[in-house]
Order: structure tokens, then C-alpha cells, then sequence
């Protein structure tokens, strides 16, 4: 399946992130926003779908510090840099 | 003592490090992708951005496999310091509570700062006294030690706080103040602060030596 992960840090932990957004909008001229948070998108195609909870909570996000939502996206839809399954991926080591 | 300080790809104080222990013992770097120890006494896990700090600070370095041995050299109570990265990297292994969040005022931070040591009971800090002032520097985006209140209260009540920001010195919004932290054997410390780089009057501090002075018997 084709998966998406939304990552947000968790509520009541000061985002600095998102304040300091928050707070550049008013700059542009950009006025009424409020509750600004920036949180981490992964795209990743998985063969089970079941294991997903289990990768996010023991990689992808930190449940100390984050939650995180698991959606689905369309078979069809394409990351812009994604280049395909055949494409070589290096590796890390 | 040997000490063994591990280099992992975007490791950066890695030889400040190893030139830090080589003051008080003998110290070798132990390389991410080797497998053993090489014997050392102690374990250092230095700072730097391993593997680039994809995904999150620390978060990818510790399925190394030196790591693998390392954890398990924590677990049967080695002494292990992680230091900046490094203890970024024992918490997301699991080996020190809570997480390391963003500075508060979002800025990368460079400077000299006061340090307490709050516990002088743990492995690397026996060559200290309680409430000793130390003159460290930190430098470091994602320092802002947090940790849910009740595992804040454990630690303060069970003395794992190992190091806390001076009055008034707290640079990056850490909770109460800690700078540094150990696990319940106290054979585990982590800390944002860089004692390795506050080995030498040149540079304005030696006081960072006792870390490393505490794990040789002779000198703690």
C-alpha cells in the first residue's frame, strides 16, 4: 500500500516552530492566524500495511515527543521526486 | 582505563573526544560499522550529527552495529557518556529518559556556560561534588531536555539529575533547568554540555576532565 505518515509534535509541548511561523505571517500582511504547527510528512510504499503502527512508533515518530496519524493516499499518486521502485537507492552504510 | 569513542558518519567531536580521554587513560575510536569493542572500559558517544540527523537528532545511530554492543555493554553497567549527539542518541535508544526538543529560541547556541552537578554518585561524575560549579560550553539547535513531569519527578527524586544549567544559565528552555541525566545504575550518563571541549585553560575551562577523571578509580 502507499502510505503517508502526518508526525506533529505533541499537543501541550511547546512548538518553536510553530510560533515562530506564527508569528512571520502578521509580517506579510497576513492577519487572523492562530494555532500554527509544523510538524513531518514520510511517504513510503509498504508491502503490509499492518506493520506500519509498529514502524511509527518504533522509528518514524518518537511517541515520547510526537504523534502520529497514519492515512492512505491513491495508487496513481506520485511523490515529485519519487523515481520509481527499480530506481537505485543508496545506501546509508 | 581505555576509552573507546565512537565515530559515526557526521560524528564531529569524535578526536576532542578521544583527545579528552587520552589526558586521564588510554583512547581509541571505535568505528559505527565494526562489530566488538575492542576491550575499552569505557564508552564514549560523542557529538556531531550522526548520520546526518535524518529523521531526527540521533534517531538513525543507534541500529549502528557498534551500537548493538554498545547498548549491550551499557546494559551489563559499562561506563557510557553521551555528549550532545551522544545523548541524543541514548535516548532514542532507550537508555536515558525523555527526548531532546528544539531550542526554545529556535537559534543554533555557542557558548561558555555554568553548570551544577546535581549527583555525584553516578560513573561519571564520582571525581565531582555535589552543587560543584563547572565552567562548559554548550553548542547545540535541539538541546531542550524534556521529559513527561511525572518522569521528571522520578528523576529528581531518585537523584538522576546528574547536571543542571546554573541559576539563570538555562541557554536552550530546558525542563528544570536539566542539562544531564543518568540512568537508574548511574553507569549511564547523557549531557548537552561538551566536556571534551573543557579539558584545557586555552580554551577558558578544564573542569570538562573530571567526566573522564571519574571513570579511572585511581583518580575519582
Amino acid at each position: 500500500m502507499r502510505a503517508r505518515v502526518l508526525i506533529r509534535p505533541k499537543a501541550g509541548i511547546l512548538d518553536p516552530q510553530g510560533i515562530a511561523v506564527e508569528r512571520a505571517l502578521p509580517a506579510l500582511g497576513f492577519a487572523g492566524v492562530s494555532n500554527v504547527h509544523v510538524g513531518r510528512l514520510v511517504e513510503l510504499d509498504v508491502e503490509d500495511g499492518a506493520q506500519l503502527d509498529d514502524m511509527c512508533r518504533r522509528l518514524l515518530a518518537n511517541p515520547l515527543i510526537e504523534d502520529y496519524e497514519i492515512v492512505g493516499r491513491p495508487e496513481a499518486e506520485r511523490w515529485s521526486q519519487d523515481a520509481g521502485p527499480d530506481a537505485p537507492r543508496s545506501s546509508l552504510t | 582505563v581505555k576509552f573507546g569513542v565512537i565515530r559515526f558518519p557526521g560524528s564531529c567531536d569524535d578526536v576532542d573526544a578521544q583527545r579528552a580521554a587520552s589526558r586521564v587513560g588510554e583512547a581509541v575510536l571505535l568505528w559505527h560499522a565494526d562489530r566488538g569493542l575492542q576491550d575499552v572500559d569505557a564508552v564514549v558517544v560523542p557529538g556531531g550529527f550522526s548520520y546526518g540527523d535524518y529523521l531526527r537528532v540521533g534517531a538513525i545511530a543507534r541500529f549502528a552495529p557498534v551500537m548493538e554492543d554498545g547498548i549491550a555493554f551499557a546494559r551489563e553497567g559499562g561506563p557510557v557518556l553521551g555528549i550532545c549527539n551522544g545523548f541524543q542518541v541514548l535516548c532514542e535508544a532507550g537508555l536515558l529518559p525523555g527526548a531532546l526538543l528544539p531550542n526554545t529560541s529556535l537559534r543554533f547556541l555557542c557558548k561558555q556556560v555554568g553548570l551544577t552537578v546535581a549527583s555525584a554518585e553516578t560513573a561519571w561524575t564520582r571525581a565531582c561534588s555535589l552543587d560543584e560549579p563547572l565552567s562548559i560550553p554548550v553548542k547545540h539547535t535541539t538541546g531542550r531536555y524534556y521529559a513527561p513531569e511525572p518522569v521528571l519527578d522520578e528523576l529528581e527524586a531518585s537523584g538522576r539529575v546528574v547536571f543542571r544549567y546554573a541559576p539563570g544559565e538555562n541557554p536552550n528552555g530546558s525542563l528544570r533547568d536539566i542539562a544531564g541525566v543518568a540512568n537508574p545504575a548511574g553507569n549511564v550518563v547523557g549531557l548537552m554540555p561538551h566536556p571534551e571541549h573543557a579539558v584545557d585553560p586555552l580554551t577558558g575551562s578544564e573542569d570538562g576532565l573530571k567526566l573522564f577523571e571519574s571513570v579511572v578509580p585511581a583518580l575519582a
